[in-house]
C-alpha cells in the first residue's frame, strides 16, 4: 500500500510537471527573466499546486494518514543561517541551469547527456552538503 | 489567457494532488530534493523503497506519457557542460542545507503557511532572478 502511493504520487507528480511546462528549463528561466520575454508561467503552475494542498493540510488536523502513521509535526518556526545560504545557492543552481530536483528526475526519459549530468552533479552536491553544512555552522560559531 | 498559462495550472493541480496522495497516504511530505538525498547520503535507508517507488512514477510517468500527448516538449538544456554542472553541484548541496526546494518549501510549505517556506522560496526565487540576469544581461555568458 505504502509503495502504491508512493508510485501513484510521484506519477502525479511527473505528469504535472510534464504538463505545466516546467520540465523545459527555458520557461523556468523565462519565469527569473525579469529583464528579458517575462513568462508568467510558472506562477500558475505553483498557485495551482497549492490548492490542493491547502485542502490536504485541512484535513490532517486530528487524524492519522491512511497507512496509519503520524502526520508531519508542525512546521518549525525559525529562521536560520542553513535556511537562508541554502535557498541562495539552490537559488543560483536553478536560475544557471533552469532544473530544479522534480523536473530535473522527471526530465530524465526526454534523451540528451546534460540531464544525466546535471543529475550525477546534483547528486554530488546532496552529498557534499553535510559537510558544507558543518563549516557553515562552525562559521557561524566563530563570527 | 494565454494557453500556456492554463497548462501550467492544470499541471499545477496535478503536482498539488501529487502531494495531497503522499500526504494524507503515506503521512509524508512531497519534496523532491529530500526524498532524492535521503537516497544519496544514506540517511533514509528505512524508507529506502518507497522513496525509489516516489522516483520511479516521478520518471516513469513523463516516459510514457511525453510519447502520446507532448512529444514537442524539450528541455533545451544549455550544451554548456561547465554550467550544468556548477548548477546541478548548487543545487544539491542548497536544496539539502536548506533542507527543501521547490516542491517541499514551495509547494508543501506555503501551503501550510509555514514561514520557513515562504522564506526559502522568496530566496531562491530571488538569488535565481539575479544569477539569471547578471549572467544573461550584464555579462552575457548565457
Amino acid at each position: 500500500m505504502r509503495l502504491f502511493i508512493a508510485l501513484f504520487s510521484g506519477s502525479l507528480f511527473g505528469a504535472g510537471l510534464l504538463i505545466s511546462g516546467m520540465t523545459d528549463t527555458t520557461k523556468v528561466q523565462g519565469w527569473l527573466d525579469v529583464f528579458g520575454n517575462w513568462d508568467p508561467t510558472l506562477a500558475f503552475v505553483m498557485g495551482g499546486a497549492i490548492l490542493p494542498m491547502l485542502v490536504a493540510w485541512r484535513l490532517t488536523t486530528g487524524r492519522k494518514a491512511l497507512i496509519g502513521s503520524d502526520y508531519p509535526p508542525p512546521a518549525k518556526p525559525e529562521v536560520d543561517r542553513r535556511l537562508v545560504v541554502g535557498s541562495v545557492l539552490f537559488g543560483m543552481g536553478w536560475g544557471l541551469a533552469g532544473l530544479c530536483p522534480g523536473p530535473a528526475m522527471a526530465s530524465l526519459s526526454y534523451g540528451g547527456m546534460g540531464g544525466l549530468v546535471f543529475l550525477a552533479a546534483m547528486a554530488a552536491g546532496m552529498f557534499m552538503a553535510p559537510t558544507v553544512g558543518a563549516q557553515l555552522d562552525r562559521a557561524a560559531n566563530a563570527a | 489567457m494565454n494557453i500556456e498559462w492554463i497548462w501550467g495550472l492544470c499541471g499545477g493541480l496535478l503536482i498539488g494532488l501529487g502531494g495531497a496522495v503522499y500526504l494524507l497516504g503515506n503521512g509524508r511530505i512531497m519534496g523532491a530534493s529530500g526524498i532524492l538525498g535521503g537516497l544519496v547520503d544514506g540517511s533514509a535507508r528505512d524508507t529506502l523503497a518507497e522513496r525509489l517507488a516516489f522516483i520511479a512514477g516521478l520518471i516513469g510517468m513523463p516516459l510514457l506519457l511525453r510519447p502520446l500527448i507532448a512529444p514537442e516538449i524539450q528541455t533545451h538544456l544549455t550544451n554548456n557542460l561547465g554550467i550544468v554542472i556548477l548548477a546541478g553541484i548548487l543545487v544539491g548541496i542548497g536544496t539539502r542545507i536548506a533542507n527543501g526546494c521547490t516542491s517541499g518549501h514551495g509547494v508543501c510549505g506555503i501551503s501550510r503557511f509555514s514561514l520557513r517556506g515562504i522564506v526559502a522560496t522568496v530566496f531562491y526565487i530571488l538569488a535565481g532572478g539575479v544569477t539569471l540576469v547578471l549572467l544573461r544581461h550584464v555579462w552575457g555568458l548565457i
